[in-house]
């Protein structure tokens, strides 16, 4: 294992275990989110993406107020460093994995380790869905399928500035049954915005169950590559094969269709299937169970 | 009356001459939102979104995070209809300056109830952020863009296009949050926008000989709708006050002035003519407005009613309806 490999493993691992202890420590959580997605998380910010050192405070910011007229914005983009030509962007689609978000801040250095203890309470911007004053959110993208087409419109801005960076976006499976998906990867193509590369939990699961098999497997890629742009199909564990389709030129917008396992690290919560979308423990006797499954992921 | 064909064609090609971060988006609709000129005049800056508006809120938004500043021009019923939540969360909620210049409002069209904008300004109204303008001449389908350019955030157009009348100076351009006093009286006060502002216009000098008095408000800012001129029109209004709009009576601008007379405790009566809470169809401008009663005889009828008496105004009285054909040159489509 390279210094990379164990860099990157290490801030997957760092996003499981945080999270868990977190939903140990509040009765509930997005857990299977951060099980599957752990390491594209830790590919993102440990690895593939160009950011500057963050701008914004180890502490987050307390919520000062919708934006509008002459309210100062504040973006929790700062987050991610300074916008500039050279740099890489980040834009986070399904914004109820911000705590997953948060844990990855947190394992880089960008957050404060006692940021997640905000996370939820009344007046702070570590809110449960992430909003574009949350850290790390520049978009508001809570009503799903919305971050792809905002992104659109930044790399075709960024393309026509002539930056060099890059604008990423992280997407869920289900985002795709969402008809503006589809319009957007159609206009992305069209106008050849290679700047803009996307990676996809494709973790098969959404709120009410199981995401269709046919939805999610195989013929994703090929929807998305008939509508013009390029997609590969990864395993979205093992970082040699993140690091490959994610880094790939291809000459069109990118994506990457991260085949993931939602109880990844944690396969005691497997038996909850196929309800994985919220963890909330039943009885005291279940939440003992998980926190040795945490004893066992710290030791 | 002077009438002019498509202002907004050659202003609009000359106002962003200077301005490079102007960039216009439409959804199939170039030339039916007077746009195609624009479009050969401007082509690095010009963006064909194809049909597929929810996608098209999403880039302007993109793109005026970067500091462009976007001019979405399509139909006003493919803005706050089909892609609302993404006009909404992607725009309206950042505070984005994304320009909607939205056309056919109410019953313009003869595309009937797919086609015609009857409740944006209720929903507009309703949207935190939004600034709202809609255009009665030509005059203020000129200088809309000054008054859209200098917000801080989102701005709805209601706009008018192919033949338009100028009713006002060029010398008086629109003001943001600023009515124009037409005529004065002190037996009612009439507030109209957009096209229903000539149809008034139409009945001032018949009212006047009948002896009425006749405060009439041409409104082009529907939101923020703050001008002290509202206020103090309303209060002079001894025999009450009639909105006409075309719109539905709910959430437009009868219901703006609504709430201005019950929040400042004016016992009048207040009478809102527009679209009765009801969709309408496909047909001429002239036969709508005399169907759904938003024409100046339905005025008239209006002001009668408050003031309790005939006016002895006749419709013969009212000057000719202006006939503006359904195929003409100054339109793409007979839409």
């Amino acid at each position: 294992m390279s210094e990379w490999h164990e860099s990157v493993q290490s801030i997957a691992d760092g996003i499981r275990r945080r999270v868990l202890e977190h939903v140990l420590a509040n009765n509930g959580g997005y857990m299977s989110q951060a099980c599957s997605s752990a390491e594209m998380f830790a590919m993102l910010y440990g690895r593939v993406m160009r950011l500057g050192e963050s701008i914004a405070p180890l502490e987050p910011r307390r919520f000062h107020g919708v934006p509008g007229p002459g309210i100062p914005f504040m973006t929790g983009g700062d987050y991610n460093g300074p916008k500039g030509p050279e740099y890489d962007r980040f834009i986070f689609s399904p914004a109820h994995y911000a705590l997953v978000l948060y844990a990855t801040l947190i394992e880089v250095g960008r957050l404060a380790e006692s940021g997640l203890d905000h996370f939820n309470e009344d007046g702070s911007t570590v809110e449960m869905i992430g909003a574009e004053h949350s850290p790390g959110v520049e978009t508001t993208t809570g009503s799903l399928g919305q971050a792809l087409s905002q992104a659109g419109g930044i790399a075709l801005a960024r393309k026509l500035r002539g930056d060099t960076g890059k604008v990423w976006v992280m997407m869920s499976d289900g985002e795709f049954q969402e008809g503006q998906t589809w319009e957007a990867i159609e206009q992305i193509a069209r106008f050849e915005l290679d700047n803009l590369r996307v990676i996809v939990d494709a973790n098969g699961q959404q709120c009410d169950g199981c995401v269709d098999e046919v939805e999610t497997a195989d013929p994703l890629t090929n929807r998305i590559r008939a509508f013009g742009a390029s997609a590969i199909e990864s395993n979205g564990h093992e970082l040699d094969a993140l690091d490959e389709a994610m880094t790939m030129d291809t000459g069109k917008p990118h994506f990457v269709i991260a085949r993931t396992d939602p109880v990844r690290g944690l396969p005691l919560f497997g038996d909850r299937a196929p309800l994985l979308h919220y963890l909330r423990f039943t009885s005291p006797e279940e939440r003992d169970q998980y926190r040795a499954a945490y004893e066992e992921m710290v030791s | 009356m002077e009438i002019v064909k498509r202002p907004h064609v050659q202003n609009f090609i000359d106002w962003s001459a200077d301005k490079p971060e102007v960039v216009v988006l439409t959804a199939d609709l170039t030339n039916s939102s007077e746009v195609g000129k624009w479009r050969d005049t401007y082509p690095d800056r010009f963006f064909p979104m194809k049909m597929a508006e929810q996608n098209m809120m999403g880039f302007a938004a993109g793109m005026a995070r970067e500091g462009f500043h976007p001019w979405i021009h399509t139909f006003a019923v493919f803005i706050y209809r089909r892609p609302f939540d993404q006009m909404a969360m992607s725009i309206a909620y950042p505070n984005l300056p994304v320009r909607f210049v939205a056309f056919l409002p109410g019953i313009t069209t003869p595309g009937g109830v797919t086609h015609q904008a009857i409740e944006d300004l209720s929903v507009m109204r309703a949207t935190p952020n939004m600034t709202i303008v809609e255009t009665g001449d030509a005059t203020e389908v000129e200088s809309v863009l000054d008054v859209a350019h200098a917000v801080d955030g989102p701005v709805y157009i209601r706009m008018l296009r192919g033949e338009v009348p100028r009713l006002f100076p060029k010398d008086e351009p629109m003001r943001l949050d600023q009515v124009r006093v037409l005529s004065e009286g002190d037996d009612v006060t009439v507030f109209t926008a957009g096209i229903t502002t000539e149809e008034a216009m139409r009945a001032t000098a018949p009212l006047a000989a009948a002896g009425v008095g006749m405060t009439h408000i041409h409104v082009s800012t529907h939101k923020p709708f703050n001008d002290p001129l509202i206020l103090e029109s309303i209060r002079r209004a001894r025999h009450g006050v009639v909105t006409l709009e075309n719109h539905t009576i709910i959430g437009g601008l009868g219901s703006a002035v609504a709430e201005v007379m019950a929040e400042n405790a004016i016992g009048k009566r207040l009478i809102r003519l527009g679209l009765k809470d009801t969709y309408a169809h496909g047909a001429s401008r002239q036969y709508l407005m005399k169907e759904y009663g938003l024409d100046a005889p339905a005025l008239v009828r209006g002001i009668e009613e408050l003031l309790g008496r005939r006016t002895g105004v006749s419709e013969a009285d009212l000057e000719a309806v202006r006939i503006e054909a359904v195929h003409s040159l100054a339109k793409a489509e007979a839409l």
